[in-house]
């Protein structure tokens, strides 16, 4: 690798060339702040406008000060990072952004967990010189996110996500100067834009100017509600990162806590989504062995690839970009919405309670999963299967909020018939764990073979796009994975084209999958954490004694005593679903 | 080709069309017509003549007699005395203000004296829409030297020599930047011609592309030459429809001469120019935010490097160069780089349009070489100030720019010395300000405009700017402090130090210039809460003076918020806490009774 000298707060150091000046100092000690900058390396996420001017140093030689982030090193340059000039640059910038701010902090949904707080902490700053008027904005409530954007500080984040990272379009800049402001188009509602609900923005955004609805308080309520009955599903990536709500190292796996900490807060019944996980690779790998079967038997008519449909983000992502491909997609319903079907349908009778008593609370690491759940074909008679959603975030503050010591919680399993799981369903996420765990499964079906190794390291790692090719004992199966949906896209012009040779693809609209879903706790920018909680996810699938879907015999026992066989007419009823097209968004300008 | 004995020019430029120059052609026709002389004299719309003052202006050739403020009703008299009788119309010549006599030929004008048109070269002189005239002024003949004579290197060197630097404000060495593009790497690559003066005070881009269009389009030529691009593109305010119009008929006419398009004068070299429209945002004349407006984008600036040279417009290497600049580019090839850099001060070479307004006599558009000075542009040929007032400062380079002061009015212009003295040369702005104007609200005016048009992407200038509006739209109103004052000059600093773009590095300008060089009139805003101009309201009280007031009542009657009272035949008194400062008392007071305090 190429390097040059440079001297950076009088030390002579040398770095790779194209280094900027925030990674050279970083490289070397030196804690250069910084506010909009925002770099996810290994996934091709960054952001990097030079909006926020924190992080800017004397360059010798420059007349003006130099953004830190987006200045490249350059052979024998002279660096100062923190002189009185750059002090009172710095902190007079920082002022500037506090005093368009609400400084509502001890209320806001992001005190203690937001980076505009922790900087004006860091810098020590006690008052702010220049008030003024502030820039005030209609507040936004979505099924999955509300916006509050008098608390925007421009850094550009979530624009970068909904734009070049997801390629959704929904966010942007909009309006000049003081007002300027990231909107949706003509200052919609998000409602009313082609928002997919990935919750990216919310998972990037530093300040509380995006959060997810809070539905806590209506759980709560029911949970204090004699007449209800309320039952809790959680999904798998909530284990691997929960825990660093509570001062533990990412990665580390919580499910046997949650579980306790779960029955503490008061649910009747703590269920997992793993279940109903395992559940859908019995219908979707049933529908992709059908489609499979028909194909090599030289039926034209058929769709493929097949793409998985657990993700709702994804799935409002094709209504609305794809429409005319939404025959391509399973049609099997996602996880929680298989769980929230089964427990509504099949539970509630086994335990004697009217469905509409039965209240179905999932956590997920999802801000879709809000929005999905009220989905009206997920509903009867306007009794929704799931009744709410709330994130791991939610959880968390639940957890504190009952007093729980979450610490020293012993581990917990989950109840029965819906708690129990297989290796298979836990990889459901992290990017690859969908189509790996259909594999498995669908291998056994196809071949009537025993699967010899259970791993298939082919399918697994972060990059954005992969292929694989799977033998199934002779017939090879050309896998796809995406995750993102600007991969997603890729991947969907391509099979638009026919240039695609693919059999199954899965795609997850968050880049990593679920473990960095918006309803995640706050990555802060930090890739490890979520590369921690990917390893962890593997992890917990092999200390699983079963880690097929088939072999799990709760599920077995489910289609024996309940709904037939996968695919079945009660499955169709139940757990399948169809798409709209959505490409028409309604613009009204007031 | 027929001869004609007389050729009558008229502005043709979006002023002095305003002012109804196409009705003073249309009657110039009919009054030939109706004499039949339509074929012994020829009636040219032209382009601006610079003297905007005095427009509409009507020239006449041979012998270069220039009418001024003319009317279509003058028509008449101008072809029945000058054309047919030999008699110039005295009362249409322009009067010196000094010697209060009669001048005809502009040559003899203290407005033109002084001037040296080389970006103007052919405004005014030639019918913009009529490409054969512009030919016969030499247009596309450095094209063709280019094309067929000279290498690219050679061509960009030949820049180089010229010490051309760019006319858009940053004065970045124009060859340079040519060969920058020039060497990046790429088949694809773009020329743009900004077009997007945003500057309200300036119009010379406007005037050039609606007086001129065929230099702008050789420039752009040469310039596709010299760096390897195919493709032009002119970025232009869609508020200049004029300056569209006329560009799109010399595009249509080059094109058709063989000017444009494939295989120019048969050099294998092919390039072609086409139009973007920009909505008018004043950072849009900011290179990156340019680019982006122009890719469809939102329009704002992005950090450099990479500079255009190496990635612009689509990502592919992109030469930006200003109207006026390229302006210059044929006739340095004509007259070559030794005659230009023979012209203007040791490190900015040639000259410099500028748009002179405000409290001057002679508002309009001159060009001067560099290296003249403020007093000569303002008082030579802006003809002092209005109304024989006190000047109180000019303030050059646009919003952005600084205010300077009798002290500099020795300074010679150029870009170095413009920043030395705390201001800009910029785009070309002159406004000049006397005795009656308040430096605090006049940088409260331009802060308004800057704000205004921030495109809000960074910190110190979506919201520093903002403040410092705040701060001295406090001070106007009286109840600044001295902390104000302290906290303006450090918030001022910090902009320029912190800022993203050209915009926010300069916006603090008007501030800080009236800051350093009017001190004094902020501390007694400050301090005595008074305004010396009389023109921050708040500050002003309007006062009766007991021993003139004769208890007429008429102020009394006239005020329309009942602020004054008293008896008849005595003394009156306004109650400053109901006055609303319109003035309307000290109008109507026959005894100069009420005082302004």
């Amino acid at each position: 690798m190429e390097t040059i000298k440079i001297n950076i707060d009088n030390k002579n150091v040398e770095v790779p060339k194209g280094s900027t000046i925030l990674q050279a100092a970083r490289m070397n000690g030196i804690h250069i702040p910084t506010l909009c900058y925002l770099n996810l390396d290994d996934m091709n996420i960054e952001n990097k406008p030079g909006g926020c001017r924190v992080c800017v140093v004397e360059v010798e030689g420059r007349k003006n000060l130099a953004p830190a982030c987006a200045t490249e090193c350059l052979e024998g340059m002279v660096i100062k990072t923190h002189t009185t000039r750059i002090l009172n640059a710095r902190r007079t910038v920082v002022e500037l952004i506090l005093s368009d701010h609400p400084a509502d902090c001890l209320v806001c949904a992001k005190s203690g967990n937001c980076e505009l707080q922790t900087l004006a902490q860091d810098l020590g700053i006690r008052q702010i010189t220049y008030k003024g008027a502030q820039s005030t904005y209609r507040m936004d409530t979505s099924p999955s996110i509300v916006r509050d954007v008098d608390k925007c500080i421009m850094c550009r984040r979530c624009e970068m996500m909904c734009n070049t990272v997801q390629t959704v379009g929904a966010l942007s800049a909009i309006n000049r100067g003081f007002e300027a402001v990231v909107a949706p188009a003509f200052e919609q509602d998000l409602i009313k834009s082609s928002c997919t609900y990935c919750g990216q923005c919310v998972a990037v955004c530093p300040t509380g100017a995006l959060t997810e609805v809070d539905h806590t308080p209506q759980l709560i309520r029911d949970l204090a509600d004699p007449t209800k009955t309320v039952v809790v599903q959680t999904a798998p990536a909530v284990r691997v990162a929960l825990g660093e709500e509570f001062g533990m190292k990412p990665g580390t796996i919580v499910t046997g806590k949650m579980a306790a900490a779960l029955r503490e807060i008061g649910f009747d019944y703590v269920f997992d989504t793993d279940f109903a996980a395992d559940l859908t690779i019995m219908e979707e790998g049933t529908e992709l062995l059908d489609r499979l079967t028909r194909y090599l038997n030289g039926d034209k008519e058929v769709k493929l690839p097949i793409l998985t449909s657990c993700c709702p983000a994804w799935v409002n992502f094709f209504e609305y970009y794809f429409p005319d491909m939404r025959d391509v997609p399973s049609t099997a319903r996602s996880p929680q919405q298989m769980f929230g079907a089964i427990a509504k349908n099949y539970f509630a009778k086994k335990i004697g309670v009217d469905r509409k008593d039965l209240v179905v609370v999932s956590v997920m690491p999802c801000l879709a999963k809000k929005y999905e759940c009220g989905r009206d074909e997920f509903k009867e008679n306007g009794d929704p299967d799931v009744n709410y959603s709330i994130s791991t975030r939610e959880l968390a503050h639940l957890i504190k909020q009952s007093n729980i010591d979450f610490n020293k919680l012993p581990d917990a399993d989950f109840d029965n018939p819906l708690g129990e799981s297989t290796g298979a369903s836990v990889i459901f996420g992290t990017t690859g764990g969908v189509i790996e765990a259909a594999a498995r499964t669908a291998y056994e079906l196809f071949t009537g073979k025993k699967l010899e190794k259970i791993d298939f390291e082919c399918l697994r790692g972060l990059e954005n796009i992969r292929q694989a090719t799977v033998d199934f004992n002779g017939t090879p199966i050309n896998i796809g994975i995406a995750h993102g949906l600007g991969s997603a896209r890729k991947l969907l012009e391509c099979i638009k084209k026919g240039e695609c040779n693919l059999h199954a693809i899965e795609i997850m609209a968050c880049p990593g999958g679920c473990i960095a879903g918006g309803g995640q706790p706050l990555h802060h920018g930090d890739a490890s954490i979520i590369k921690a909680r990917h390893t962890a996810i593997y992890e917990e699938d092999k200390n699983k004694p079963i880690r097929k879907s088939h072999e799990n015999p709760y599920i077995t026992k489910l289609y024996e005593e309940f709904l037939g066989k996968p695919c079945g007419e009660l499955s169709h009823h139940l757990l399948h679903t169809h798409y709209f097209d959505k490409s028409k968004v309604e613009i009204c300008i007031e | 080709m027929a001869t004609y004995k007389y050729h009558i020019l008229v502005c043709g430029g979006t002023g002095c069309q305003a002012s109804d120059s196409a009705g003073i052609i249309e009657n110039l026709k009919k009054e030939l017509e109706a004499r039949n002389l339509q074929n012994d004299v020829q009636v040219i719309t032209s382009g601006c003549f610079g003297f905007c003052e005095k427009g509409p202006i009507v020239k006449i050739m041979p012998d270069n007699t220039f009418y001024v403020r003319v009317t279509p009703e003058d028509a008449a008299i101008i072809i029945e005395e000058h054309i047919v009788k030999g008699r110039k119309v005295e009362r249409l010549l322009y009067t010196d203000p000094e010697t209060q006599q009669h001048i005809s030929d502009s040559k003899h004008m203290g407005f033109y004296q002084k001037q040296l048109r080389i970006a103007l070269n052919n405004c005014g002189f030639i019918d913009p829409e009529n490409i054969d005239e512009a030919i016969s002024r030499d247009a596309y003949l450095a094209l063709g030297k280019v094309l067929l004579e000279m290498t690219p290197q050679s061509a960009i060197d030949e820049i180089k020599k010229s010490g051309l630097r760019g006319r858009g404000g940053g004065g970045f060495p124009t060859g340079l930047k040519w060969e920058l593009a020039s060497k990046s790497p790429g088949d694809e690559k773009y020329v743009v011609c900004n077009a997007d003066e945003g500057d309200p005070g300036a119009f010379m881009d406007r005037s050039i592309l609606e007086g001129d269009p065929h230099s702008i389009i050789e420039a752009m030529t040469i310039c596709g030459y010299c760096i390897g691009a195919h493709v032009g593109l002119v970025y232009i305010r869609a508020e200049y429809p004029l300056a569209i119009h006329r560009l799109k008929i010399a595009l249509d006419q080059a094109r058709e001469y063989g000017l444009l398009g494939d295989d120019i004068l048969g050099s294998g070299f092919s390039f072609d120019i086409e139009l973007r429209y920009g909505a008018g945002a004043f950072v849009c004349g900011e290179e990156t935010a340019l680019i982006h407006s122009m890719e469809g984008h939102r329009g704002e600036p992005t950090f450099k490097p990479p500079f255009p040279a190496v990635s612009g417009y689509l990502e592919k290497p992109t030469n930006v160069n200003n109207v006026e600049t390229f302006a210059c580019i044929p006739i340095i090839i004509n007259k070559g780089a030794e005659w230009f850099a023979s012209i203007g001060s040791e490190k900015s070479k040639g000259t410099k349009v500028f748009a002179l307004a405000g409290k001057i006599n002679n508002v309009g558009l001159i060009e001067v070489p560099m290296g003249t000075t403020l007093r000569e542009v303002i008082y030579e040929i802006g003809g002092g100030i209005k109304g024989g007032k006190e000047f109180k400062a000019v303030q050059t380079g646009g919003p952005s720019g600084g205010c300077l002061t009798q002290k500099h009015l020795d300074t010679p212009i150029d870009y170095d010395n413009l920043i030395a003295a705390g201001s800009m040369m910029g785009s070309g702005g002159m406004i000049v300000m006397d005795e009656d104007d308040c430096m605090v609200s006049i940088a409260k005016f331009y802060l308004e405009f800057t704000v205004e048009e921030s495109c809000g992407k960074c910190t110190p200038c979506r919201v520093g700017n903002k403040r410092l509006h705040e701060i001295l739209d406090k001070i106007t109103k009286g109840e600044g402090t001295m902390e104000d004052l302290d906290n303006l000059k450090n918030l001022s600093k910090v902009i320029k130090d912190t800022a993203l773009c050209g915009l926010g590095q300069t916006s603090p300008n008007p501030v800080l210039s009236t800051i350093d060089n009017f001190w004094d009139e902020y501390v007694e805003h400050v301090v005595d809460k008074k305004c010396r101009a009389g023109v921050c309201r708040s500050m002003m009280r309007y006062v009766i003076d007991p021993e003139k007031c004769v208890g007429c009542t008429l102020c009394a009657r006239n005020c329309p918020v009942n602020a004054i009272t008293g008896e008849r035949k005595e003394a009156h008194v306004i109650d400053q806490s109901i006055c609303i400062k319109c003035g309307a008392c000290k109008d109507k007071c026959k005894f100069n009774a009420i005082e302004i305090k």
